[in-house]
């Protein structure tokens, strides 16, 4: 039967079938035990680290692959095919990555790049606060200039990463009286004096991702962190997360296509009235509308993507749309899918049951999909202010 | 510089084999092919030395064309070199046969100072390609190793018997056969994978690596097969009805009867 013709070239095609092979062979085995006890998935960072993947959005110069936001995403939605949980710790440090490569100095290039290319340390990116997460303007740690030092104090909370990357991407104010534009982002390293960390979050979903707290106490770094320009930290902030958007979209999509094949096969084989339940119109219906969606998500994902990578200018209503219709599949999906399992998709014997915990995360981080609307809605209102 | 050989062997993937219950011969439309799992495992063992040492990997297989998919899963995963050995007439080679051609390959890549097989096919299942080929290059081999570790010109191997396992130093250069709980196979890489693509495989025919047709293919091998059989299992099934102990009861009556108790 025909599928969607995507028109891969033949390196994207190596990476999905490296991704899938991942994802298949040695997250899927795992991802039950990973989500009972909350352990932080070293044994496949490894494998990740050792398949070249964690590089490649960076340029080969600094031991990447060179490529873009579209090979991004598909790497994104093969290894969420196994553990959502597992791909964000990956997605985390490309998060951490991003603005190094965007925004970083030849010489931070060189001494972090080829570290997260290949996967020895981990990234992360700290912006949010627990009195600033939608309103990230409100953040208040700051970072005071001494001397040939900058010294951080404060407090991130919720990052994803925290304690076990070693790579950390902070914005921070450094001159609260200008506002916006009052922002600075710093290259943070685990073991800088005063930099420490929570206690571990525990989750409804994601649970074998690390969440903690980043605690600030006069925390010295050298002059020669800061990342980008004095006054630009939301700006490094936004571009990160226009660029990072689609693939939190491709998260969805991975993970939609888990829960759909589950809630087919499932379907196929249950017995219930004397017929399978798949041939009850009640049942495909619900299956057609997650198959139709999920694809119309990838379609999304991988237009807005290629798009980015054409031309990355001005992204930041596409890169909304794409975060934001496929994680609300995702949230649908995974939820049909429990529903087409009936009591067995409630319980832990089957994985539904986690995929629809972990795909409210989807909703909530990066950017709730709320402030994807309101991206997209100011964005169509400066659009058709200048016709 | 180390210079490392692995033999690897392509197998139909047995997870899409079937069997036709007349002849009793495989259907090949469908099956997919797959390196033999514990092959893997020997390119593990030798990848791993080379992470520690200065070494080139050479990754050689007897098969038809198509094996050349085998070989190039190998070098994405990080072999330096492969070797395709491929000639209508060696097939229906045994393993004496295989052997002759694989020593006569190595022969010509140059001198190894290990060679690592794995332990046996899922197909044939014989176990005796490695120590054969060991024997034709005149070499000391150690099979069913558990454990590898190099040091100078001393390989450590932990052998795995019945009821233990035995320590085995052998000076290279020497042969070994692994067995699966040796290691876990890394991933192939990204970076390997686009290596692989391009990568120069050269195809070795009988006359390129000098052997006569008589020790080759089928006129190679003494071994005969006189018959093959699809076992089938056709459970007799039946439901046991009563409480617990009745259910034991019955059970016990009947796994009396079968000669099982
Ligand atoms: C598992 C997890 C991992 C995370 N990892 C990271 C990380 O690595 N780095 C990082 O910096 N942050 C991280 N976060 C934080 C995440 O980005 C924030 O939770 C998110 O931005 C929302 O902020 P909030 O939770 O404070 O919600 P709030 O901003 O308090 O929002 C509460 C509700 O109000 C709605 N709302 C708020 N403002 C508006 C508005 N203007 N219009 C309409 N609705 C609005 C929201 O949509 C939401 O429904 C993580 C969060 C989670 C749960």
């Amino acid at each position: 039967m025909a599928q969607v013709n995507y028109f891969l070239t033949e390196e994207q095609q190596m990476i999905v079938e490296l991704a899938r092979k991942i994802a298949i062979e040695k997250i899927l085995p795992i991802r039950a035990r990973l989500d009972e006890t909350e352990e932080f998935p070293w044994e496949i960072m490894k494998d990740l680290a050792q398949s070249d993947l964690f590089g490649i959005y960076i340029p080969e110069e600094y031991g990447g692959i060179g490529k873009g936001c579209f090979e991004t995403c598909l790497a994104l939605e093969q290894l969420s095919y196994g553990c959502i949980a597992v791909t964000t710790t990956f997605a985390a440090s490309a998060l951490g990555g991003y603005p190094i490569v965007m925004f970083g100095s030849d010489e931070q290039k060189k001494r972090y790049l080829p570290d997260i290319a290949s996967g020895s340390r981990l990234g992360a990116f700290a912006l949010t606060e627990a009195n600033a997460g939608s309103d990230a303007a409100g953040i208040q740690t700051s970072a005071v200039e001494d001397g040939d030092y900058w010294v951080l104090n404060g407090t991130k909370q919720w990052i994803t990463s925290a304690g076990d990357a070693e790579i950390y991407t902070v914005i921070a104010m450094t001159d609260r009286h200008k506002g916006p534009r009052g922002a600075t982002a710093f290259l943070v390293e685990k073991g800088d004096p005063g930099f420490s960390f929570g206690k571990k979050e525990k989750k409804m979903g994601l649970r074998a991702s690390s969440t903690r707290e980043m605690v600030f106490t006069d925390c010295r770094i050298p002059k020669d962190r800061i990342l980008g320009k004095r006054g630009q930290g939301f700006i490094i902030a936004l571009k990160t997360l226009d660029f990072a958007r689609p693939g939190i979209g491709a998260i969805g999509v991975g993970l939609s296509q888990a829960a759909l094949d589950e809630a087919v096969s499932y379907a196929k084989q249950r017995m219930q009235f004397g017929q399978y339940i798949i041939s009850f119109q009640a049942i495909q219906h619900m299956l057609a509308d997650m198959a139709t969606h999920t694809e119309a998500a990838r379609s999304l994902v991988y237009a807005v993507a290629r798009t980015i990578d054409a031309d990355s200018r001005d992204i930041a209503k596409i890169s909304a749309m794409a975060k934001l219709f496929a994680t609300d599949v995702a949230m649908r999906v995974t939820t049909d899918a429990v529903q087409v399992l009936g009591g067995y998709g409630y319980m832990k014997d089957y994985p539904v049951e986690k995929m629809m915990r972990d795909a409210k995360v989807l909703q909530i981080y990066e950017g709730t999909n709320q402030i994807q609307r309101n991206v997209i809605g100011q964005a169509l209102n400066k659009e058709y202010s200048k016709v | 510089m180390l210079n490392i050989a692995v033999c690897i062997k392509q197998v139909p993937d047995a997870r899409t084999v079937r069997f036709d219950k007349e002849t009793g011969m495989m259907i090949r439309e469908g099956v997919e092919t797959i390196i033999n799992p514990v092959d893997l495992n020997a390119l593990e063992a030798a990848l791993a030395i080379k992470d520690g040492h200065d070494a080139r990997i050479h990754v050689l297989t007897m098969g038809p064309p198509s094996a050349d998919k085998a070989l190039r899963d190998a070098l994405s995963m990080g072999a330096d070199q492969a070797y395709l050995l491929s000639d209508r007439a060696f097939a229906g080679a045994d393993t004496l046969a295989t052997t002759r051609v694989l020593a006569a390959a190595l022969k010509k890549i140059g001198q190894m100072d290990m060679v690592v097989c794995g332990n046996q096919s899922v197909d044939g299942d014989t176990a005796q390609v490695g120590p054969g080929l060991a024997v034709r290059l005149e070499m000391p081999s150690v099979a069913y190793v558990n454990a590898l570790e190099l040091t100078a010109d001393t390989l450590k191997c932990i052998r795995m018997t019945g009821h233990g396992h035995d320590t085995v130093l052998m000076k290279t250069p020497c042969l070994v056969t692994v067995i699966p709980s040796i290691n876990t196979p890394r991933m192939p890489s990204l970076k390997g994978k686009m290596k692989a693509k391009s990568a120069g495989i050269p195809v070795w025919t009988a006359n390129d690596l000098g052997l006569s047709m008589n020790d080759i293919g089928l006129a190679g091998s003494p071994t005969r097969v006189l018959n093959t059989f699809v076992r089938s299992f056709e459970a007799r099934r039946e439901r046991l009805e009563g409480d617990a102990d009745a259910q034991v009861a019955a059970l016990c009556e009947r796994l009396v009867a079968a000669g099982v108790l």
